[in-house]
């Protein structure tokens, strides 16, 4: 089934000159491993496809239950050079939280993962 | 103030400002509201230096943050009846001036004699850019690698991040006020605790605890319910929204809370929303005093509106100190227009096309032109999912130069569309677009040698 990313985490981003950082925190710890083994590098390149120009870095933090992404080339250069609404990456989270994942039925029942209602 | 004594002792740091602009109210409330030690004042942000410089070549008694002195002035009785030390790097790039400022409304309220003001300096590199240059520092852009002197002619401010040490020695001095210029924002924090318990300087833990203490604080409201994500429907009373303090003891354990009373919500989520803002390598949380280690670190919750840190880990510090450049890097400008249902889309596409045809055939250039739709995809852009036509949409278009007529000519552009562009547009009443000089952020590293803090003791 589906689960939609906005469901089981909460975030925060921000900035470092062009480069916004994403920390994806799982609302409930049991579903860490779950959100961690989802969101790889490639998997959140992918969702970032068309709005960030670099690399994806990506950090785990299991103490707090959160993973810490770096989208470098997100913001317009950043800070005071960019032209953009969010120059400083403030609301890269809940672009995070957009995703959707994939996840096998018997697992998504074991971990009581909410059901994806609209897509 | 400072309750009992030996390994239980507490000393209470209070989080009055998040950056310049905060709430006014905030440091009084701070100080009002329950018992605390120090009230600790974070005031600059990358760019605000540079502002700062401009201001002071202007007028060389300004230079600083000037909400500053009406902080003071408020939190006045608690520091100077209670004993409350105040720590803030509110001095900018004129830490003197600041202090003189500050005794002078001490001095209009009848405190005259009762504030020792522990002055920082020495963060300040701009003095000193040219002969670092001519010694071989590159003072190298740690983004892009490029060497500071393509930018030199263009330098408005350049500032060393520094650390605890000569704020420690400022308290140690006796300042029961302490004002800098570029500290890191976490020192302001720690800088009081390491004052209080004595911790050494290579004392890792503890020093990352402090750090890690100041970096939950630094932002103010943001860890105590303040744009906090998590259950923000129900977090309680934001209009009376209690600002963050550290409860910490001598073993580099702390308690993050709010005094008793106040609006906002201190939870296990709330402070990991703000441990992971602006955060890069969190295995290496680099520090001038020592460098912290976020993966170390275990909360817990530990009654309404407390949570519990610790486990905390550290390393030594490097060699570098981290240097903020900023720099005048052209001009820009944004001008927006919204238009009305039906269709507001299309038509705000359309006076998109119009505009960008018309610099274009004025042979107008920019370095970089921005457009997007708010309303329909300006803060997530291709990952919007659109749910249905848009009842209005504000069309908003910015562009960026090196030619400061080039940018002027585009903020002539914009309202000439009211009339000759796509229709059911308003919201123009703001008037032409400001064209902006735009400072950006050069961030460099220097060797720690290089930079000499200085304290010296107002009163």
């Amino acid at each position: 089934m589906k689960v939609r990313l906005v469901d089981i985490a909460h975030a925060r981003s921000g900035d470092k000159g062009d480069t916004a950082n994403v920390g994806v925190i799982a609302l409930r710890p049991e579903w860490y491993p779950f959100i961690a083994e989802s969101l790889t590098k490639a998997r959140v390149a992918q969702h970032f496809t068309g709005v960030i120009t670099g690399d994806v870095e990506r950090f785990e933090l299991p103490n707090l239950n959160a993973l810490n992404f770096l989208l470098h080339g997100a913001l317009d250069g950043g800070g005071t050079l960019s032209l953009k609404t969010d120059a400083q990456g403030k609301v890269f989270s809940t672009a995070m939280l957009r995703m959707v994942l994939d996840v096998d039925d018997d697992r998504a029942r074991a971990l009581k993962l909410p059901e994806a209602s609209r897509i | 103030m400072s309750q009992t004594s030996g390994s239980n002792r507490i000393v209470r740091v209070a989080a009055g400002q998040g950056f310049w602009g905060d709430w006014l109210d905030a440091p009084r409330r701070q100080v009002e509201g329950g018992p605390v030690d120090y009230l600790m004042l974070d005031y600059l942000a990358e760019v605000t230096m540079s502002i700062l410089q401009k201001q002071k070549e202007r007028d060389p008694n300004m230079g600083y943050a000037r909400d500053f002195i009406g902080a003071m002035e408020s939190v006045l009785p608690a520091v100077v009846d209670r004993g409350v030390r105040v720590v803030a790097n509110a001095g900018g790039v004129n830490p003197v001036a600041c202090a003189r400022a500050v005794l002078d409304v001490a001095a209009a309220r009848g405190a005259t004699g009762k504030l020792k003001i522990g002055v920082v300096t020495g963060d300040d590199l701009l003095p000193h850019l040219d002969a670092l240059i001519e010694q071989g520092h590159a003072l190298a852009n740690m983004e892009t690698g490029e060497p500071l002197s393509t930018v030199r002619d263009r330098v408005l401010s350049a500032n060393a991040y520094i650390g605890s040490v000569p704020i420690v020695e400022a308290l140690a001095r006796g300042a029961n006020v302490v004002v800098t210029g570029r500290s890191t924002d976490t020192a302001l924090t720690m800088a009081p605790l390491r004052h209080e318990f004595g911790w050494g300087a290579t004392d890792w833990d503890r020093l990352a605890a402090g750090i890690i203490a100041g970096h939950i604080i630094e932002c103010g409201a943001q860890c105590s319910g303040g744009n906090c994500l998590y259950d923000w429907r129900n977090i309680p009373d934001l209009a009376n929204v209690g600002y963050p303090i550290v409860e910490a003891r001598e073993d580099g354990t702390f308690v993050v809370t709010k005094h008793p009373g106040t609006g906002g919500r201190i939870n296990v989520p709330s402070v990991t929303e703000q441990l992971v803002y602006e955060m890069g390598d969190p295995h290496s949380y680099i520090t001038p005093d020592v460098v912290a280690d976020f993966a170390s670190i275990q909360l817990a919750p530990d009654g309404e509106d407390r949570v519990r840190v610790y486990g905390i880990k550290g390393r030594p510090a490097t060699d570098k100190l981290k240097v903020s450049i900023a720099y005048r890097a052209g001009f820009k400008a944004v001008g927006t227009l919204v238009y009305a249902w039906p269709d507001a889309l299309e038509k705000a596409q359309l006076a998109d096309r119009v505009l960008r045809e018309r610099l274009d055939n004025m042979g107008l250039r920019f370095d970089q032109m921005l457009t997007e739709f708010v309303g329909v995809s300006a803060t997530h852009g291709p990952l919007t999912v659109t749910t249905g036509e848009a009842p209005e949409v504000q069309w908003r278009i910015g562009v960026r130069s090196a030619d400061r007529k080039a940018v002027e000519r585009f903020t002539r552009e914009i309202a000439p569309l009211v009339l000759n562009g796509p229709p059911t547009v308003t919201g123009f009443a703001g008037g032409r677009p400001k064209v902006e000089e735009i400072v950006a952020y050069w961030p460099a590293l220097v060797d720690k040698s290089v930079v000499q803090t200085k304290v010296e003791i107002l009163a």
